[in-house]
């Protein structure tokens, strides 16, 4: 599945980072936790989390994550904005709750 | 033998990450297999965090030799009191502020631990801390 398909499904906002959104998602991590994610995300899956600095797109990019998702309307600093054009990985949000878009993410992802 | 070096400003969210991007950009270019590239990148970006949430400066040498490379990192920071201790995952003397942006979790070392295939850490309270790796390719 690709992360455009991804926005389409779940009505997601694209704050950023248009150029990734042909990129193909092998699946998803959730956390807050920047050196968890750091640790443990795999390449090509898509961040949910509500933190919302440059430091989130630093990480993504050196883990080569499809995407970032942002939860419950929250919104991305400026210049996380800039980080994720320079780096071509799409900022996404959406008004649902962590537990919801992650549930559906995986619904979507394993069906 | 290759070697890049990189001033780390403490306190300087902004740019933290920037010396492991241009590590990993390196390592690409020389073309290492990209898991040993992931492992390299991880444990480079928690120490050059590190100095940026715990220390006032410090300096990263990045030595790309035939068949590993030399990470060492140099600080001007508060020193480890007890470095058994700061290797435990789960243990931190973070900042409230640090803690807040999701750092601070108690697992930068620990991951660069899980990392790497040599490590040393030497440090001296009130002076600073120096971090050494090896990661073979």
């Amino acid at each position: 599945m690709k992360v455009s398909e991804l926005v389409e499904k779940f009505d997601l906002k694209v704050f950023s980072g248009s150029a990734g959104l042909e990129n193909e998602i092998s699946g998803g991590y959730v956390s807050d936790l920047l050196s968890d994610v750091m640790g443990f995300a795999r390449e090509g899956q898509v961040w949910i989390t509500l933190q919302t600095h440059q430091n989130v797109l630093a990480i993504a990019s050196l883990k080569d994550l499809a995407a970032v998702i942002l939860v419950k309307d929250f919104q991305p600093d400026e210049d996380t904005l800039l980080h994720s054009n320079e780096e071509g990985i799409p900022l996404l949000g959406t008004n649902m709750e962590t537990f919801e878009i992650a549930g559906k993410l995986y619904m979507e992802l394993t069906a | 033998m290759l070697k890049l070096e990189f001033n780390i400003i403490g306190g300087d969210f902004n740019q933290a990450g920037k010396a492991s991007s241009k590590i990993k950009k390196k390592l690409k270019q020389l073309e290492i297999e990209p898991a040993t590239i992931k492992r390299i990148v991880v444990a480079t970006y928690e120490a050059e965090l590190n100095v940026v949430a715990h220390a006032s400066s410090g300096k990263l040498i990045a030595i790309f030799e035939s068949d590993h490379i030399q990470i060492t990192i140099i600080d001007c920071g508060p020193g480890i009191e007890n470095i058994d201790r700061a290797m435990e995952a789960g243990f931190s003397t973070a900042s409230k502020k640090v803690r807040e942006m999701g750092f601070g979790a108690g697992m930068g070392l620990p991951n660069i631990k899980k990392n790497t295939d040599e490590l040393k850490i030497e440090s001296e309270v009130g002076k600073g801390s120096t971090i050494s790796f090896k990661i073979f390719y």
